[in-house]
């Protein structure tokens, strides 16, 4: 693996590989030291054009884990606002001589200049870029999943006939396009449900299905419920009216709550708003996956950290 | 220090063969066994002779954005893609909106002497939309600007744009609209469609175009005056400017070669070279723009030449800059579109590249192409050459094609302008050539 | 490339079976043995060293796997490795000795990766190695404590071990370039 742009460029053997490694990932946490000496010399940038400390520090968490140095850069308010451009700022990390740049950026397709550029010749792995793509967050949801299914015999295991059903800002949202490409690359079936502003047009060509009412989707009875975070300023957007309407027609409240089949689980990227997309019951309810969310985040980032850093460079340059 | 040029065995736009005969910067013989003695001869076996082409919308970019482009350096990609006159736009600093700045364009392009440089006045004051621009003395200027445009931003206000209609008329001008509905295109980055959902871009809707069209050539029939849409660039802008012209509106229609040839596929790789206003459509539209320019819904063929420095395109999507350079590689794209593909003959690429163009900007001279008495004003253009188009292609001070890298047909040779060579051997003549300029006046009304 | 087999299935049998008596009485019986077999092959060679103990003192077989690739030294100059599950025991390794059972013993450097591995583990009392084969050319300071056969070979020639349960067939060999060979690489 040379880069991870996006959850589109996986195949299913791709896929399973990385939720694989990040079992053995997972594993290390819990041992008593949990570090692993494979990175050492190694040294991760993590690039944050935008704030998110959450990803960032769990790329850094998973980047020391492996015992690699860490270097953090947050573009935002330093070099960029004195008007650095990211061709700048990526030479003078290549200067430094870095092996992995982690990126955030809030423009869509970022990682993917720097990527193709000759400006560095790091591995480039996208931490969230505009509206875009967030592939390690689709891979933690997935590897959540997986665990969720399967437990200690997730090894190997694809999501085949798992249903998951999307809800939210749907336009906006890096977290639900990884997710489309990659749940459906692993079979699962996903369904997206939004209000007709927040579904991207023609959209016909994703491999998911598509919808606007909630509690329709809901009945279907699927195996995962996936709310995403609604931006505030989508309100003055007109994206619709406001939040206490969006939060009875798409919010995940204690009576939908209270439909969901048995197994069935709730997903959330995080950050959450409380009362808006989800209710703080529906939050902290067995079902809520959002603190293991947070845990596997590190072991799948630990994961791509090892296949994009411990393969042979040299011949993937050339 | 005038030249008595002889072009001989040329193909005409029409398909025969002639000699042609240029003296004092006019064409005096066209034909067989004409008297060339004393004539600097010119091979154009196996070349077709184009009347000069004229091109409504470039960005020379001076005053103001000297780093991307000066009315000197724009003259010579305009003339080594085969050019005698462009239109500049007026998105410079200060804009183009006073009689002085018009008249100081015009003074640059007769200074550089490779085109008869065009200013294009503003439409409004600064480009903002609020308060007509001096249409009036830009249009009785030295300059004698004819088109206005706010180009690079839309005359959105409704009643703004009814009086700019009604007030060009007064001096037999028109105002070129760019067609694009500010709101609908809220940070709009690339065409509205399944590609743009899934890069996460945000979408400028066909619609956004068409509305703005579809009102303007309403507004035009209610106040009788002609309108000129730019760079039309989706299959309902051609439908609705169709539909226009049944109806008997006095609208006029461009199309840019990179919308004739380019679809928004490209973009998948965020490369910034491929960013541009109108943004890059989908291959129906390339399509139906194709069939609109054959079947005269479309005009004309202009290129929007709008240089960049290369920061300007190195840098992620959204930040980077809209526009493509175009003047060199237009004949050429519009060979590889429209016309090896059958849909235009050589005499249609005369009609939407030089005579029409000039007609819309009431550019005299170029009426009749190629015929005795007519200044000389012409494009010899080799169609059966090809070329990897790189840098080395280009003439202007900016790099920003989207080209690079791809095999495109045909070279132009030679370029003539009001008599005087400024391209010889697919060469640009140096610009000491033309010191003596001021001395050389081709009478113009 | 000719390839001479060195050990049959029955020889590799034998082998394991020494190995685990030699096992049980330099530990002075079975008590407190951990066996770890570092995949692919040394963890099948492990379970069947476990399984000839356990029948020998019933309950002597703790097995595990222990995988080392990410305390390799030589990430980066290879394909990426694709780690393998590590199973400890349930009693842990703290205090205990450790088998770790290789197919081959080449280098070292496998086993000093398998050592760091052990040492974020735990703590175990005392580590020995057992490998089905030992071919020399050592480029640490380590060597096993129990060796199926010592198998002098050079550089150039290549071992290949194979065991029915992960190859389905089951034998030892030894490749030797023929010259034209040898000139090509």
């Amino acid at each position: 693996m040379r880069h991870l742009l996006s959850t589109r460029d996986l195949t299913r053997d791709d896929a399973i590989g990385i939720l694989d490694v990040a079992e053995d990932m997972a594993d290390v946490a819990s041992r008593s030291v949990p570090k692993l000496p494979t990175l050492r010399g190694r040294t991760v940038v993590n690039l944050f054009f935008e704030d998110s400390t959450r990803t960032r520090i769990s790329f850094e968490a998973a980047a020391k884990r492996l015992s690699a140095d860490v270097i953090n850069f947050a573009a935002k308010g330093s070099s960029v606002s004195k008007g650095e451009s990211l061709k700048d700022t990526a030479q003078t990390l290549a200067a430094m001589g870095v092996d992995a740049v982690v990126m955030r950026h809030p423009a869509s397709g970022a990682p993917n200049v720097l990527a193709s550029s000759d400006w560095v010749d790091a591995g480039v792995i996208n931490a969230g870029d505009g509206t875009h793509e967030h592939p390690t967050q689709a891979l933690l949801d997935a590897f959540t999943i997986r665990r969720r299914l399967h437990g200690d015999a997730s090894r190997g295991k694809d999501l085949d006939g798992t249903s998951v059903t999307i809800v939210g800002d749907i336009l906006h949202s890096r977290v639900a396009r990884s997710n489309v490409w990659l749940l459906a690359t692993l079979g699962a079936r996903v369904h997206l449900v939004a209000p007709g502003t927040l579904m991207p047009v023609a959209i016909d060509g994703w491999p998911a299905t598509t919808g606007h009412d909630l509690d329709e989707a809901i009945d279907a009875a699927p195996d995962v419920v996936m709310m995403l975070r609604i931006q505030a300023e989508r309100m003055q957007d007109a994206f619709f009216p406001n939040a206490r309407e969006y939060s009875r027609q798409w919010g995940l409240d204690d009576e939908r709550l209270a439909r969901l089949g048995a197994g069935s689980i709730v997903m959330h990227p995080g950050p959450m708003n409380r009362g808006l997309e989800i209710s703080a019951n529906a939050a902290d309810s067995p079902r809520s996956t959002v603190r293991e969310q947070v845990a596997n985040g590190v072991s799948v980032r630990m994961a791509v950290l090892y296949l994009l850093l411990a393969s042979d460079r040299e011949a993937l340059l050339k | 220090m005038n030249q008595r040029l002889h072009v001989r065995g040329a193909t005409l736009p029409g398909g025969s063969t002639a000699d042609i005969l240029i003296e004092n910067g006019t064409i005096t013989g066209l034909g067989r066994s004409l008297d060339s003695s004393g004539a600097t001869s010119i091979d154009a076996d196996g070349l077709i002779a184009l009347p000069g082409l004229v091109d409504l919308h470039t960005h020379l970019r001076e005053p103001g954005f000297e780093q991307s482009e000066t009315v000197l350096t724009g003259s010579r990609a305009a003339a080594a893609g085969g050019f005698t006159a462009v239109h500049a736009m007026a998105n410079t600093s200060p804009v183009a909106d006073t009689a002085g700045v018009v008249e100081q364009v015009q003074a640059l392009g007769r200074a550089a002497g490779y085109v008869t440089v065009r200013p294009v006045g503003a439409v409004t004051v600064g480009l903002a939309g609020e308060r007509l621009a001096e249409i009036g003395a830009m249009a009785r200027s030295r300059a004698q600007v004819r088109v206005f445009s706010d180009d690079g931003k839309c005359v959105w206000d409704a009643l703004l744009m009814r009086r700019a209609l009604e007030y060009v008329k007064t001096f037999d001008g028109v105002v070129a609209q760019h067609a694009q509905e500010p709101r609908l295109t809220l940070d709009a980055q690339m065409n509205e469609g399944a590609l743009s959902s899934e890069l996460g871009l945000a979408g400028w809707p066909a619609v956004a175009e068409e509305a703005i069209i579809a009102r303007d050539v309403l507004i035009a029939e209610h106040v009788g005056a002609r309108v000129h849409i730019c760079h039309v660039s989706t299959a309902g802008a051609v439908d609705v400017v169709r539909w226009a012209k049944a109806r008997g509106i006095a609208v006029t229609a461009e199309v840019t070669p990179h919308h004739l040839l380019l679809t928004e596929d490209l973009i998948r790789g965020y490369d910034a070279r491929f960013k541009v206003n109108p943004p890059l459509r989908s291959d129906d539209d390339v399509r139906a723009l194709r069939a609109g320019l054959a079947d005269g819904t479309i005009d004309i063929v202009a290129t929007d030449h709008a240089p960049h420095p290369l920061e300007a395109k190195e840098a992620e999507w959204s930040a980077a800059a809209f526009g493509m350079v175009g003047l060199e590689s237009a004949l050429s794209v519009v060979q590889a579109s429209v016309v090896d593909s059958g849909e235009l003959g050589w005499a249609d690429v005369a009609r939407v590249l030089s005579a029409a163009p000039a007609a819309i900007g009431r550019l005299d001279g170029y009426a009749q192409g190629i015929a005795v008495g007519a200044p000389a004003n012409l494009t010899l253009y080799d169609a059966s050459a090809t070329r990897t188009f790189a840098p080395e292609h280009l003439s202007g001070k900016s790099i920003n094609s989207p080209y690079f890298g791809r095999e495109l047909p045909g070279r132009v040779v030679a370029t003539i302008h009001e008599g005087r060579q400024t391209v010889i051997d697919g060469e640009l003549v140096a610009a000491e050539e033309f010191a003596d300029r001021g001395t050389h006046e081709v009478a113009r009304g | 490339m000719t390839a001479r087999t060195v050990l049959q299935s029955s020889d590799i049998t034998r082998a394991l079976t020494r190995i685990s008596h030699e096992i049980l009485e330099s530990n002075h019986g079975g008590s407190d043995l951990v066996i770890l077999g570092i995949p692919t092959r040394g963890a099948v060679l492990a379970e069947r060293i476990a399984s000839i103990l356990d029948s020998i003192e019933p309950g002597s077989g703790q097995v595990g796997t222990l995988d080392v690739t990410m305390y390799r030294d030589d990430l980066g100059r290879n394909p990426t490795r694709t780690p393998r599950p590590t199973r400890i025991p349930s009693g842990g390794i703290d205090g205990k000795t450790v088998v770790l059972v290789d197919d081959v013993l080449y280098s070292g450097r496998t086993i000093r990766a398998a050592l760091d591995a052990l040492g974020d583990l735990g703590r175990p009392r005392a580590v020995r190695l057992a490998v089905l084969v030992d071919r020399g050319h050592r480029e640490l300071p380590i060597r096993a404590d129990f060796v199926g056969k010592n198998l002098p070979s050079s550089a150039a020639e290549r071992v290949n071990v194979r065991v029915r349960e992960v190859d389905g067939e089951e034998h030892v060999s030894i490749e030797t370039p023929s010259p034209s060979e040898g000139q090509a690489r």
